[in-house]
């Protein structure tokens, strides 16, 4: 993209994400949520829409979308209902969803984000409770509904407590979108009251993507780009929907309101319905449900429960533990990466700077390499304070210690077996090293002599005889010290 | 041999003296059931060896001195509309035809927990729509009275059978009137309880918001029973009521002395037949006699009532009703793709007025028409509302006729739903506000011989003193206990 292109126009994007709860049952019906499993075995009449069956609310659900809400700083609301949305689908078991409409249990909140581009307020326009589908899986044809042979549909998901955020149109870039999702799937991890998996569907993100001349009075046309699975996706997919709609808009092309699907493979997006396909969802007041209305006293218990948010814990890191702000960056993506930092230093006790490099130099890459998450690893964060500590007693030196932690890793065994096991453990018993060093005193009269008569430059080779009888185990800064203590004394 | 003309309360006592067993009492049910089923047609699906089968239980339970309740053992039946476990459940539609639900809708399992046992399934119009029963998709239930009648609809099928003597009592459902006018037109009691007293669940849904279960029976005093049975707080249903439910039968004797009873002055005019108010008048004057005072009353917004019934039941019908597409349960039409699929099943599965309520449901409801139709519905509703908290400032009670008419001829309205729609003119009001209502006989129409029923409305949860007033009239009159009071069938 040349600079011009950049310099004249701008995007505009609107995020929308829905995550999964992670309540005990359902929204509506007692069945119990969890993921995949046997098809169609958490079920009953309710989340399957049996003729007569009711839907009464998961009050543990409308609490863990008060908590998100109130951590994106939202108003909540004084009163509030659930609505229907209706279109029909053959995993939605009702044909309609229940949903909330204009009344959402969160508003006008906030999350700031940071990054290259600087700091962004972006704006929550709404945070709102509603239930999940069932899934369907189309076999034969092209892989949707329209031409397939048949549909197999699994309704354990049916009726799973959903939260949709919805923000402002705040966002101005591919990065700024990518760490606005990675910092609410923190946010969101650190309440515990979703798993925030994007591969497993639990996150969910649409985009509405919009680029205009700069300085312009409306937006550009609107395209929403679905189907973008991991973060990475999200980066991907919205870089290259901001290169083609501005392309378009540079040859003259008019841009058309549209929906568009992610294609992880190619990284591009293609058009999946245009704005001929809108749908009239018929929203209603839900009959089956009466209003609620939050108490304040409700919503104060529940915002004194907040955890300690990823925001403040940031800003904590610096402040207490001294670190950089890229390094908290790194730390903080998580809140279990952050959760392991800190136990960690604690475990360690000494400068946690320390720690934050062993974490970011090295583990890092070894999650990488073996595509997991730290507390996924097999090593405990005592035991890499215990690599620290092995290392700062001079047992072993830094560079055996990253040999150490490779086998730690692989093997979920503490440092110090790891390095007794490989015979890297340094003898620093003074009394142990003080016999092999008398020996080599002993054959090496003339050297010893040597030194004796101030000739330092021949400790070296002295050193090099104790280390080799001890087989590289003798700490060589005690060695070197106790030789000085016997030929200068 | 028992009497099947013998309210269920006397049945009771005669259980518990050794008169009759249940057993017997079941069994001439059964019998008197299956002798005018050929000239009534209510059942669509009789339990009758499950019946007998629950009623040697009740015997064998009263021997061992562990009855569940005064009338364990006396038999009922269910419209339709309710989901019986293993029992094939309809709503009168044939897009249900072959269902059997695996659960028991509430009203249900209390009754059975009562010890009730269940005669069976009974006709009615499809999904509660209509007032003469004519819209069953299985032929439809004929007034015992007259064959060439209908019985009065929605819940054509239990007014018919507890009418001709075939059933003490059954459950049926009033969303606009579909108990208390075919109570009427039969001449039996049918009393519409406070919305939220009993529980829908498992009801199948017509309009949430309107619907209840409300009980039929010959006297008043049964059917305060029936209903005592299954009223109160049901966690399943988020609409029903958790106050502790009064007794109804505790003070029914006590009279009306005093009892201020309005007269509705709107309903007064023309739009009932001349028999109706002649019978419906002379009632005026007996509870009168009685003790009652009588005086006029206006209620200016009931004749709005018909137009914001029309939109607001056809709405949240339109979304009931848009799970029956095929997929999960029902009937399905063999097609190649989902959309054909789904579209044959709803077309070939229901019945012209359901499909005429979807169409108007959805209209009323889609973007651009949704203030102007269903919006001014609700507020009318509002209206209806506080006019009779108005019109309860002055009066206990108020009165009018159930129906405009008698019976009508079967084919007589099918071609002019307006007409049809008109017949619920007086008990519709009395859903939209959520209160209670009965209608109570009041005679044979001067006119043709046909019974008329009287209305009697109450306050919301004030069952009792309707209950009252009803009973008192209904032993002064005397008429269900008399030869007259029997259908010639
Ligand atoms: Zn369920």
């Amino acid at each position: 993209m040349s600079t011009t292109t950049s310099d004249l126009y701008e995007t505009t994007v609107g995020l929308e994400i829905h995550v999964e709860l992670s309540t005990a049952s359902k929204m509506f019906c007692g069945c119990g949520v969890a993921f995949a499993g046997e098809p169609n075995t958490r079920t009953c009449p309710v989340c399957l829409g049996m003729p007569g069956s009711l839907p009464v609310v998961n009050e543990r659900a409308v609490e863990y979308t008060m908590k998100i809400a109130l951590a994106l700083n939202c108003q909540i609301v004084e009163h509030s209902l659930f609505h229907r949305k209706n279109y029909f689908y053959p995993d939605m078991p009702k044909n309609y969803q229940i949903s909330q409409y204009d009344y959402p249990l969160g508003s006008s909140g906030v999350l700031e984000i940071a990054g290259g581009f600087g700091t962004t307020r972006v704006g929550i326009t709404r945070v709102h409770l509603e239930e999940d589908t069932g899934k369907s899986q189309h076999i034969g044809g092209s892989g949707r509904i329209a031409d397939s042979d048949y549909s197999l549909e699994d309704f354990n998901r049916a009726g799973t407590p959903l939260v949709e955020i919805v923000s402002e149109p705040d966002i101005h870039s591919a990065d700024e979108a990518r760490v606005f999702v990675t910092d609410l799937r923190a946010l969101i991890e650190t309440l515990g009251v979703s798993d925030v998996r994007m591969e497993e569907g639990s996150m969910r993100v649409d985009a509405n993507v919009s680029v205009r001349l700069k300085g312009a009075a409306g937006y550009g046309t609107k395209v929403e780009v679905k189907n973008m699975n991991s973060i990475r996706s999200v980066g991907r997919a919205l870089e290259f929907e901001e290169k083609r709609q501005r392309e378009a808009l540079m040859a003259g092309d008019e841009l058309l309101q549209e929906t568009r699907h992610f294609d992880e493979k190619t990284g591009a997006t293609s058009s999946l319905r245009t704005k001929e396909f809108a749908f009239d969802y018929r929203y209603f007041p839900e009959p089956d449900l009466v209003p609620f209305e939050p108490s304040p006293e409700w919503v104060e218990a529940v915002r004194s429960s907040l955890p300690e948010l990823p925001v403040a814990r940031r800003e904590r890191f610096v402040r207490d533990y001294g670190l950089g702000e890229a390094d908290v960056a790194l730390l903080t993506t998580s809140r279990a990466t952050a959760d392991w930092f800190e136990a960690a230093a604690r475990a360690y006790g000494g400068d946690a700077k320390k720690v934050v490099n062993w974490i970011i130099a090295d583990l890092f890459g070894l999650l990488n390499e073996a595509g997991i998450e730290l507390p996924q690893s097999k090593i405990a964060p005592e035991q890499l304070a215990g690599l620290v500590k092995l290392v700062d007693g001079a047992t072993i030196s830094g560079k055996q210690a990253k040999s150490v932690l490779v086998e730690m890793f692989a093997s979920g065994k503490d440092a110090d077996a790891v390095a007794r096991e490989k015979g890297l453990e340094q003898i620093t018993d003074s009394s142990a090293i003080e016999s092999v060093v008398d020996e080599v005193i002993g054959e090496n009269q003339e050297a010893a002599d040597k030194v004796r008569a101030g000739n330092l430059g021949t400790i070296g080779f002295l050193v090099g005889q104790v280390m080799k009888k001890s087989r590289g185990q003798a700490n060589p800064k005690l060695v070197n010290e106790l030789l000085r203590s016997k030929l200068e004394g | 041999m028992v009497d099947t003309w013998t309210p269920a309360a006397e049945l009771g006592h005669a259980m518990a003296s050794g008169d009759a067993s249940a057993e017997e009492i079941t069994t001439a049910f059964i019998e008197r059931g299956q002798a005018v089923e050929e000239g009534i047609h209510a059942y669509l699906a009789p339990t009758f060896e499950r019946a007998v089968d629950e009623a040697r239980a009740a015997d064998d339970r009263r021997t061992r001195g562990e009855a569940l309740s005064a009338v364990d053992g006396i038999p009922l039946a269910f419209k339709d509309v309710f989901v019986t476990k293993g029992v094939p459940s309809t709503s009168g539609s044939r897009i249900l035809d072959g269902w059997v639900p695996p659960y028991d809708a509430t009203v249900v399992a209390r009754c059975s927990e009562a010890g009730l046992p269940m005669l069976g399934k009974l006709d009615m119009d499809e999904f509660a729509m209509g007032s003469s029963g004519e819209n069953s998709g299985f032929g439809g239930a004929r007034n015992p009275w007259d064959a060439e009648r209908v019985p009065g609809g929605s819940s054509s099928g239990p007014a018919a059978l507890v009418a001709a003597g075939g059933a003490p009592w059954a459950w049926g459902t009033d969303t606009g009137g579909s108990v208390r006018q075919p109570a009427a037109l039969c001449g039996i009691v049918g009393v519409k309880p406070t919305y939220g007293l009993v529980s829908r669940y498992g009801m199948i849904a017509f309009a949430s918001s309107l619907d209840q279960a409300s009980p039929f029976a010959r006297t008043v005093e049964d059917a305060a029973m029936l209903l005592q049975l299954a009223c109160g707080h049901d966690p399943m249903d988020s609409t029903s009521i958790p106050d502790e439910v009064p007794d109804f039968l505790d003070g029914i004797d006590a009279g009306i002395e005093g009892m201020r009873i309005g007269v509705v002055k709107e309903f007064q005019g023309e739009g009932a037949q001349p028999g109706v108010r002649t019978r419906v008048d002379e009632a005026y004057k007996r509870l009168e006699k009685l003790g009652a005072k009588i005086e006029e009353i206006s209620l200016p917004s009931f004749e709005y009532g018909i137009s914001a019934y029309y939109l607001i039941a056809p709405a949240e019908a339109s979304a009931n009703l848009a799970r029956y597409d095929g997929v999960r349960y029902g009937y399905r039409a063999p097609a190649d793709d989902i959309v054909t699929m789904t579209s044959h099943t709803r077309e070939d599965g229901f019945g012209d007025e359901v499909k005429r309520r979807i169409m108007l449901g959805t209209y009323a409801l889609s973007a651009g028409y949704y203030d102007a139709y269903y919006g001014k519905a609700l507020r009318v509703r509002s209206l209806i509302i506080r006019d009779l908290e108005k019109a309860y400032e002055k009066v206990d009670l108020i009165a009018c006729p159930t129906s405009p008419t008698t019976a009508f001829k079967v084919g007589e309205r099918t071609a002019d739903p307006l007409a049809m729609y008109l017949s619920d003119i007086y008990t519709v009001p009395v859903n939209l506000a959520g209160n209670a209502g009965i209608s109570v006989p009041c005679g044979l129409s001067p006119d043709d011989g046909l019974p008329v029923g009287l209305q009697l409305i109450a306050k919301a949860l004030d069952e009792r003193t309707m209950f009252r007033a009803a009973h008192a009239f209904e032993r002064d009159f005397g008429w269900i206990s008399s030869a007259e009071g029997r259908p010639p069938l």
